[in-house]
């Protein structure tokens, strides 16, 4: 197979990328990685694939990215005929850009207090909660706008990798104790989300938000 | 947060870290029915443990006896012993250290969901149960009063991907159930070998509660599967637990109500009320709901 995903299943990140693998249903590889307890992401041969020593990596024949964010970008601009994942018209390819990279750092705080919670990671909690629920009032003010001009997705009409890229943290705070109560748009936002044809779900997403 | 003085709680084993979790040189610090505790691993990997004073400082020392891929520690004089579990100790079976994941509910909670047959459908659809078949069929529940245990047998569910072999198979099938309470905080089943129907795998669950409400739950196997990898059959338990997660963290009222009326049984109940009357009959106080003066 021409794709190679080193994956874990309950990593966020991991999830951005077989959600975009699934919509544009392609073909792919799973080399599990033991992130948890095995931190086989740190080990000396994994940081030959990534030196970075983090997950996901995506191996697109002799290409080898990292990076949930270039991989979605990557996907999108090879394997999605329509266009719609990643559009290239100006209005739109820079806001995809902007909440792509918004998904890529702000966001990743709702991740570190579910490492936090779940995985018993050393970390200060409150202020990761914080963060979260700092970007999450970002979103959510975006989503409000949003839906009031009768747009359901974060940039276009149509969902693209910048959706994708926000879903699974905010999604899965839960899971670090962020609630989605004071989000009413992001709800929304959310349950459109896992109507769209192709969507799995993981392990704490919830079921009826 | 304050240690309680429940003697019945006091009196157990409780897990409180895996093996390989505490990097040799370093110490760890965790909590365990409102004691907060280190411990400390030296280089050559023996491991010490002892209560942390409100100083910061080592207070007393606390035993330690590592069993199932976990170390355990207890606060009082007298412990229930742990339990056998003569699996871990056949020699072509893979023992699982799955490490250990925190969750936001009471020990009882977790326990009780152990049990529960009934939620395999919808809280693991399409893995441990199918919300085509969901019934549970009729079983046995007995105190062993010899061992203290609460057993309960003869349970049977179809299941569309059992464990990680079946799952690569392909292949749903009914699989039998034996479960196994063997302490307050810990329960194992026995589930049938996919493929095998003479040999039980032996999956186990140990509680440690930090607090009332805040544990750290363990789950070390010991299973007969030489296909899957150990990344593989890991991955597996722990996107089964974190499913049972959500659903757990969302649970009230939070502690468990012994009273016989609180909350309605249902025949996949059975075990769970027998669960319950055995705490009563010892008089676990930590983690139960008080019940409010008339
Ligand atoms: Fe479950």
């Amino acid at each position: 197979m021409a794709l190679k995903l080193y994956n874990y299943t309950l990593s966020g990140s991991c999830y951005k990328v077989r959600l975009l693998l699934d919509f544009l249903d392609l073909d792919y590889e799973r080399i599990p990685v033991d992130f948890f307890p095995g931190k086989e992401h740190k080990t000396l041969d994994f940081l030959d694939i990534n030196p970075l020593g983090q997950i996901p990596v995506l191996e697109d024949g002799p290409m080898r990215l990292r990076d949930a964010q270039a991989i979605l970008a990557h996907l999108a601009n090879s394997y999605d005929e329509t266009g719609h994942w990643l559009p290239r018209a100006p209005a739109l390819f820079g806001p995809v850009m902007m909440w792509l990279m918004f998904a890529g750092n702000e966001i990743m705080a709702a991740s570190a207090a579910r490492l936090h919670d779940v995985l018993g990671y050393e970390l200060d909690i409150e202020a990761a909660r914080a963060n979260a629920h700092a970007a999450f009032r970002v979103l959510d003010d975006h989503l409000t706008e949003r839906a009031l001009i009768g747009k359901t997705w974060i940039v276009s009409d149509h969902p693209t990798i910048a959706d994708i890229a926000c879903f699974p943290y905010t999604a899965l705070s839960g899971d670090g104790g962020i609630g989605h109560e004071e989000y009413p748009a992001m709800r929304n936002w959310m349950r459109a989300f896992r109507r769209l044809p192709g969507f799995n779900a993981v392990s704490g997403i919830p079921e009826f938000a | 947060m304050s240690v309680t003085d429940d003697p019945v709680a006091l009196n157990q084993w409780i897990a409180c870290a895996y093996v390989g979790q505490v990097t040799p040189g370093k110490s760890y610090d965790t909590a365990m029915l409102g004691q907060a505790i280190r411990i400390s691993c030296a280089l050559d990997g023996t491991c010490t443990c002892h209560e942390i004073g409100d100083d910061g400082g080592p207070g007393r020392q606390l035993p330690l006896s590592q069993r199932f891929e976990i170390l355990f520690t207890t606060l009082g004089d007298t412990p229930r012993q742990l339990p056998d579990i003569p699996e871990f100790a056949e020699a072509d079976r893979r023992v699982a250290n799955c490490a250990s994941v925190g969750l936001h509910a009471s020990p009882f909670r977790i326990v009780e969901n152990f049990l529960d047959m009934a939620h395999f459908c919808f809280v693991h659809k399409d893995i441990l149960g199918s919300m085509e078949k969901t019934e549970v069929f009729t079983y046995k529940t007995e105190h062993r009063k010899d061992v203290d245990e609460i057993w309960a047998t003869d349970c049977a569910f179809f299941q569309p991907a059992a464990s990680t072999s079946a799952a690569e198979k392909g292949g749903g099938q009914v699989t039998y159930y034996k479960y196994r309470v063997m302490s307050p905080f810990s329960v194992m089943l026995y589930k049938t070998v996919y493929g095998n129907a003479e040999r039980d795998d032996a999956i186990c669950l140990f509680i440690q509660p930090k607090s009332e409400t805040e544990c750290i739950a363990y789950m070390p196997m010991a299973i007969l599967d030489d296909q899957s990898t150990m990344t593989q059959i890991i991955d597996f338990q722990q996107t089964i637990f974190l499913q049972d997660r959500i659903i757990l963290e969302n649970q009230r009222p939070v502690l468990l109500p012994l009273t016989p009326s609180a909350e309605i049984p249902t025949k996949a109940d059975v075990s769970s009320i027998a669960f319950r009357r055995w705490l009563k009959g010892m008089g676990m106080r930590f983690g139960i709901l008080q019940e409010q003066a008339a």
